[in-house]
């Protein structure tokens, strides 16, 4: 071990799993190894190259499926690479998924000493090291009961404990915290930073923006099984969030330049004839499952755009956007309506409105014709990440129904709000921006 | 190889504890506890010499001592129990552990090596009540006793062999375990332990050469019933099928111990 302790070179590292078309054909490639390979190679990772030094904090950031966790794992060896080659030095500790492998059968205190003699500790270290573990964990009297009855939180707990016992050469944190309550995740975040203060190596996946700001000084965001950005977190967050908007890695560049060639109708005003011409051939954004999207009416675009109307790859917290939404339809509506719904990760809506519950008109649109509707708001949700429902009906009555729903699209896609270094420190989940008095009296 | 064996004695915190939580997993929640395991093999043994010898009066053929089958039967069952006991976790020991496996990073070599601990460990004891049975009743056959230490190692060597590469297979063809509880029943009532080996036919007998666990078994009733030394030339088959599976077991395993992580 000739490099420093924490340090992680990854080289040319790629992973592919094999692929048989039936079970027979593994027997068959065993038995008959000269008559050639019968799978077929199915790659997650390919031609990751990086270097992480000591006391480094890296995120690592990417969409569910990009290779992430598979990339973790590479590292720590339980999983082994088809190409290239990870070299770690010094002490690895490792929250891979839930639980670090517990055994649901035996108590917490018990897999407290199995994983510490897995982590390489010996009985009586583990012993010195329990009311620690003990205290940091907070599960009081579960300690003592088998590790099935736990709440996923509690295993969590346990397991971040365990793991962070002694102060390890380099950290390896899998999304594993993302089950804890505030408190407790606050708590893990002190260690890490305390940890990292002392030289400690971090690598951790996380969904969360804020957080990887916050801890990180350097990002690798993995696309597609690729690393497609080594550098400052900043950046790397707004590729994430372009690949988030776009609802996938060719999708982004059409809602970009879609939003570009409307940048100058915030009114629906008539377009040119080239933007008309781009709008009507624009392909129809989908949303989520439970989507109605009838065959008379299409959304062709849904993004968040600046004042001067140029699309924006990433929204910081309190800035003044602009939603626009655009809606083609094949049929003349005499009274048609725009809304959208933003809803946090845990599905709660945090607000929804549309052009009739405003008291606004667009007023009769026919055949053949592009709806595009703005909302101009100041973004003061908290920094998180959040989804986009859009949705366009025809004839408004009452409080706010509609005579027919043409078109709604759970989830049409999703933006993250970047934490604003200029605001006020809050929590919440909308900044009120309270001004602030006192007097004596 | 060397690199394995020092991850490995880095590891023997966990193999150790892995052993003790085996046993103790057994015998939670009772309220005996440790008792159970005395208490379970104690009663084998009283059923094989007490219904078999003063109960049904079974008897070997020119034999004329009171416990002369009970010893024979005790001496062919505690060996294959090792022997079965060891194939057949092993045969499961990645697939049981694959939670473990995919999560944690550790030496895979421990696993088998907390397989046979466990095997021992729990031959040890009814091997143990065995050996007070066989002094108390004075049959104990003296120094020759000592003879079953190779016996014994030649078993576990042809055991994890077996198991290693049953074990390794089992995670990508999971047919291989299936196949494996059937066969081994047959193999069991293939191997003299209930019957003695003289009365099958003599065409079947010349078969038992192809057998290593029949000459293995044999040794132990040598030494137990007879008071003589295994016989050493019946067992040099045995000893090379042993080798070889463990040679074949050894580089399965050092060829698809990364593949099967992904299998899991």
């Amino acid at each position: 071990m000739g490099a420093l302790p924490g340090t992680i070179a990854v080289q040319g590292l790629g992973k592919a799993y094999k692929q048989y078309p039936t079970r027979w054909a593994r027997l068959a490639e065993w038995l008959l190894p000269w008559r050639g390979p019968r799978h077929r190679p199915h790659w997650i990772l390919q031609d990751i190259d990086f270097r992480i030094g000591a006391g480094e904090a890296v995120a690592l950031i990417g969409i569910n499926g990009a290779g992430k966790s598979t990339l973790l794992k590479l590292i720590t060896g339980t999983t082994v690479a088809s190409t290239g080659s990870v070299a770690t030095a010094g002490r690895v500790a490792a929250l891979l998924e839930l639980g670090m492998g517990f055994h649901p059968d035996f108590t917490g205190r018990q897999n407290v000493f199995m994983a510490g003699q897995l982590m390489g500790l010996d009985a009586a270290r583990i012993g010195a090291l329990m009311p620690e573990i003990e205290a940091f964990a907070g599960i009081g009297d579960y300690l003592d009961q088998p590790v099935r009855v736990y709440s996923s939180g509690m295993q969590m707990r346990l397991a971040f404990s365990v793991a962070t016992c002694e102060r390890p050469d380099i950290l390896i944190v899998d999304e594993a915290l993302a089950v804890g309550d505030v408190f407790f995740q606050q708590k893990c975040f002190d260690r890490i930073r305390s940890f990292t203060a002392s030289g400690t190596t971090l690598l951790f996946v996380s969904h969360s923006m804020g957080t990887v700001m916050g801890i990180c000084d350097r990002a690798l965001y993995i696309r597609q099984g690729r690393l497609a950005f080594d550098g400052a977190p900043r950046t790397a967050a707004d590729r994430y969030q372009a690949e988030l908007l776009g609802h996938g890695p060719d999708a982004g560049a059409d809602a970009d330049a879609d939003a570009e060639a409307k940048a100058d109708t915030a009114a629906p005003a008539p377009a040119s004839t080239a933007r008309r011409q781009q709008a009507l051939a624009a392909p129809a954004l989908t949303g989520s499952e439970g989507s109605i999207a009838g065959a008379d009416t299409a959304c062709i675009g849904a993004a968040f755009v600046d004042a001067d109307g140029a699309p924006l790859t990433s929204i910081v917290s309190d800035q003044q956007v602009t939603l626009r939404i655009d809606y083609r339809t094949k049929r003349d509506l005499d009274d048609p309506h725009i809304g959208f719904k933003i809803r946090n990760r845990h599905g709660v809506v945090l607000f929804e409105t549309n052009s009739y519950c405003m008291d606004q008109y667009p007023g009769p649109v026919g055949a053949g014709q592009v709806l595009s509707a703005s909302f101009s708001f100041s973004m003061v949700l908290a920094p998180d990440e959040y989804t986009l429902t859009v949705g366009f009906s025809n004839g408004g009555y009452d409080a706010g129904s509609f005579r027919e729903v043409l078109n709604y699209l759970h989830e049409v896609s999703a933006f993250v709000v970047l934490p604003n270094p200029a605001a006020i420190r809050w929590a919440g989940m909308s900044n009120l921006a309270p001004r602030f008095a006192c007097t004596r009296l | 190889m060397s690199a394995m064996l020092r991850a490995l004695w880095h590891s023997r915190g966990f193999v150790v504890g892995s052993v003790r939580r085996d046993f103790q997993t057994r015998y939670r929640n009772t309220m005996l506890g440790a008792a159970w395991t005395v208490l379970n093999p104690l009663a084998m043994i009283v059923v094989y010499t007490v219904i078999f010898s003063q109960v049904m009066h079974s008897k070997l053929p020119g034999d004329v001592s009171r416990f002369g089958y009970s010893i024979y039967l005790c001496a062919g069952i505690l060996a294959w129990g090792l022997f079965a006991e060891i194939v057949t976790r092993a045969q499961t020991m990645f697939i049981d552990n694959a939670n473990l496996l995919k999560k944690v990073s550790f030496p895979r070599l421990c696993l088998p090596v907390i397989v046979v601990s466990n095997a021992l460990l729990n031959f040890a004891i009814i091997f143990g009540l065995f050996t007070v049975f066989l002094v108390l009743s004075g049959q104990f056959p003296g120094a020759v006793f000592a003879l079953l230490l190779p016996l014994l190692l030649l078993q576990v060597a042809l055991a994890i062999g077996l198991g290693l590469v049953l074990g390794v297979l089992n995670v990508f063809f999971r047919d291989v375990g299936q196949f494996f509880q059937i066969f081994i029943q047959f193999w069991f009532w293939f191997t003299p332990i209930v019957y003695p080996a003289a009365i099958l036919p003599p065409a079947l007998r010349d078969l038992l050469v192809l057998n290593p666990m029949a000459a293995i078994v044999a040794g132990f009733q040598s030494v137990l019933l007879h008071g003589h030394a295994p016989d050493w030339t019946s067992l040099l088959p045995a000893a090379l099928v042993a080798l070889a599976l463990c040679a074949l077991g050894w580089r399965l395993f050092k060829k698809r111990a990364g593949e099967m992580v992904d299998e899991l």
